[in-house]
């Protein structure tokens, strides 16, 4: 105990070692794992972490299912950031397709990924603020991530489970004034980025419990795989828009925040900085569409037709019907692909393999927050209770994606 | 369809390893590389499971891949002669690039050596693929089941398992309530 | 005996109220709400949205999540329930103090939702007695408040053990 800085040794003899049991269903635990710790006193000395609570068989579900129907699982792994986890599952079907989207969609898919991108942002600063006392920042972060949600409502016709992406474009159209009303939300996003950065920021007890906490060097988080802003906290340049870019990620301008410590702090200070870049990207991203044509790839084979036509004409009609039954749905050739997106906790890749059916044969996601709920345990070893939770916010674990 | 030759940027094609990488494998373990693709621009070999330790050794310590990225099996069942395959994909940092690695296995209870010593990240990784697709590794610390529970019986992402089996812990269905039907 | 203002504006002749022992345990309960958010995948999203500012869940008295089952009388079961969480859920329900009420909060919880697969548990009214269902993959905020008021009229109506 006398390790921890400012934390005096306890007088008298060591206390015994216990065994305290955390989670399932915690309440600092916003999501479920079960932490069983030997403590000792208040520093714990051993951890096993155990996961599995939510595997609600994401893989068997997709290889049961047509690969457009897909989306609905896929939208359910991260579901704070659900169109990002659909853009990377579509992308890795169109590569295996060789579909390329009219810019119109490509811009849209952006568009809608970056507003995802500071929905995660948000809901992780706010749930790891909202366990170490600060009710306020939850409650600002909350408000604007329903504004977000209003205008996603118009988009899209859902708030979190989104399925937004189809393969070779989109389920709709962008609605007339999207863009003005997605412009007039940008000055209450900022002003409440500019709130939470006075709020906690310079905070002192935040400072206090998360500075220097949770920490792990750049070698042990590149064994572990990390990826997004945890490894970017600790001095990881790696970000998949800039590394591998896709669509039009290399033509925007925008930065990657880094910091060195990679400690909970930092990943704070990241994802803080990052909801402004990812705001900058909306901005570009709406200034640089185009303001018609199509979203969707123009071929009968990939796209389902207007449904205006489908009432009226036999040929969209028969369309229509193709897409829908077995025997006549998309069938992808035989092959395997891999392909990744800048998800809110790092690198989210597919792997994807097709024999050349109307369902996939395998489905792989790689869950980015997987290598770092891992490392969990070696965070918390050697720290106090306490601890666990501003440790716990920080690693943004997603039940849906850790265990799928 | 538009072809993916032009490279618009839509997707990035330049950040897999190229032809001298494989090359370079090639001359070190010789027959233990059994095949090589560059389909959709990714660069994938398939090996002998007897190399996987030292390849990957090989892959972390010489040719700068810091990271094991993914790992996962997958279940060929009915279309290819060897059942089994786990699938890595490793990255590069300073490289910048991706490498894909198949190790095939055949036979129904598959095992290969466990790379638990080189990253850390392998460690769940392959618990995953032992609780989900029934593969062993040997050599692994832990080798517990990760998502399912201690009584579940089989693996669910073998191809044989029926997606809608159930083996319920209570309720309906549940080994207590047979236990409580007998007596 | 003189009125006071009140209950001239409630338009009562005599300074008391009559009415039955249950109606008043209820009226008191179901403003009274302490739920146990037993949050477990996407639903939450939507469970944390109704509980802020925006929607706000505090005007129909259930501001207050409790964290321990024996402190709370509502169990919101919000997300996916698989067989290897069920006996957690059989527990933390056990555990609560009666009176105590089960919200289904979502597809998931009602029937699996679209998980219809060995991993799932079809329902959580398979292994705990359910008082209110609330649809939607995930339902939206308004129409968790709609529940909760149905959640809220059955408190009123049903018998109240003293």
């Amino acid at each position: 105990m006398s390790e921890h800085p400012g934390v005096p040794a306890a007088p008298g003899p060591r206390p015994t070692e216990m065994t305290l049991n955390m989670g399932p269903s915690h309440p600092t635990t916003h999501g479920i794992v079960r932490l069983k710790v030997q403590v000792q006193g208040e520093e714990i000395t051993d951890c096993d972490l155990e996961i599995g609570y939510l595997h609600r068989g994401f893989e068997k579900m997709c290889e049961n299912h047509p690969w457009n129907q897909c989306v609905v699982y896929v939208d359910r792994l991260n579901y704070v950031s659900p169109i990002i986890n659909n853009v990377g599952y579509h992308m890795a079907v169109e590569k295996l397709l060789d579909l390329e989207l009219p810019a119109r969609g490509q811009w849209m898919r952006m568009l809608t990924s970056e507003l995802m991108r500071v929905c995660d942002h948000q809901t992780c600063l706010a749930a790891s603020c909202m366990e170490l006392g600060a009710f306020t920042a939850f409650l600002y972060l909350i408000k604007g991530r329903d504004l977000i949600w209003e205008v996603l409502e118009k988009i899209v016709g859902a708030r979190v489970t989104t399925s937004y992406t189809r393969v070779g474009g989109l389920a709709l159209e962008p609605y007339e004034g999207m863009a003005e009303e997605i412009l007039s939300l940008m000055p209450d996003l900022r002003d409440i980025n500019t709130e939470i950065d006075k709020l906690m920021t310079d905070n002192r007890i935040f400072i206090d419990r998360t500075r220097g906490v949770g920490a792990l060097d750049r070698a042990t988080c590149l064994s572990y795989g990390f990826t997004g802003p945890v490894a970017r906290a600790a001095g990881i340049e790696y970000d998949v828009r800039v590394q591998h870019p896709y669509m039009f990620y290399s033509q925007l301008d925008f930065d990657v925040p880094v910091c060195s410590n990679g400690d909970c702090y930092d990943r704070y200070l990241v994802r803080l900085r990052e909801m402004e870049q990812s705001l900058r990207m909306v901005e570009q991203c709406l200034a640089r569409m185009p303001r018609s044509g199509p979203v969707s790839v123009p071929d009968a084979r990939v796209t389902l037709p207007e449904k205006e036509l489908v009432y009226t004409r036999i040929e969209s009609l028969m369309q229509h019907f193709k897409q829908h039954m077995w025997g006549h749905m998309l069938a992808p050739p035989p092959g395997a692909v891999y392909h990744a997106v800048e998800g809110g906790n790092g690198e989210l890749g597919f792997y994807l393999v097709s024999t050349g059916a109307e369902q996939p044969w395998k489905v792989r996601c790689r869950p980015p927050c997987f290598g770092i709920t891992q490392a969990l345990k070696e965070m918390i070893i050697g720290r106090t209770i306490a601890d666990v939770v501003p440790i716990f916010g920080s690693i943004n674990m997603i039940g849906g994606e850790l265990d799928r | 369809m538009s072809a993916s030759s032009e490279n618009t940027g839509f997707r990035d094609t330049g950040s897999w390893a190229g032809p001298e990488l494989v090359q370079a494998l090639r001359e070190r373990f010789g027959e233990g590389l059994r095949a090589q693709s560059e389909a959709f621009g990714e660069q994938e070999i398939t090996i002998r499971r007897e190399i996987l330790p030292a390849l990957a050794r090989c892959l972390r310590d010489e040719h700068g891949f810091e990271m094991l990225l993914d790992l996962c099996g997958v279940d060929h069942l009915g279309q290819r002669e060897e059942r089994f395959e786990v699938v890595y994909h490793f990255y590069g940092l300073a490289a910048n690039r991706r490498l894909r690695v198949c190790v095939p296995l055949s036979g129904d209870q598959p095992e290969l050596p466990t790379l638990c010593g080189l990253w850390k990240a392998a460690d769940w990784y392959e618990r995953e693929a032992w609780d989900l697709y029934g593969i062993r590794f040997a050599g692994h610390p832990d080798p517990r089941r990760l998502l399912l529970y201690d009584a579940f019986v089989g693996h669910p992402l073998r191809k044989d398992y029926k997606m809608k089996a159930r083996q319920p812990l209570i309720g309906p269905g549940s080994r207590h309530e047979e236990d409580a039907s007998h007596v | 005996m003189e009125m006071s203002p009140l209950q001239h504006e409630m338009g009562l002749a005599e300074p008391f109220v009559t009415t039955k022992l249950d109606k008043v345990l209820g009226w008191g309960r179901k403003y009274s709400i302490f739920n146990y958010p037993f949050v477990t995948a996407c639903c939450g999203m939507e469970y944390m949205s109704a509980a802020c500012s925006r929607y706000d869940m505090d005007r129909f008295g259930a501001g207050l999540p409790r964290f321990s089952p024996r402190q709370s009388d509502v169990l919101l079961v919000v997300g996916t329930i698989t067989h290897k969480m069920a006996p957690v859920l059989k527990q933390v329900y056990d555990q609560m103090c009666e009176p105590k009420w089960v919200v289904a909060f979502g597809a998931c919880t009602i029937s699996g939702g679209p998980y219809n697969n060995y991993a799932v548990l079809q329902g959580i009214d398979q292994i705990i007695p359910v008082d209110i269902y609330i649809p939607g993959c995930p339902p939206h905020p308004e129409i968790v408040m709609d529940g909760l008021i149905k959640l809220q009229a059955k408190i009123q109506h049903q018998k109240h053990e003293v």
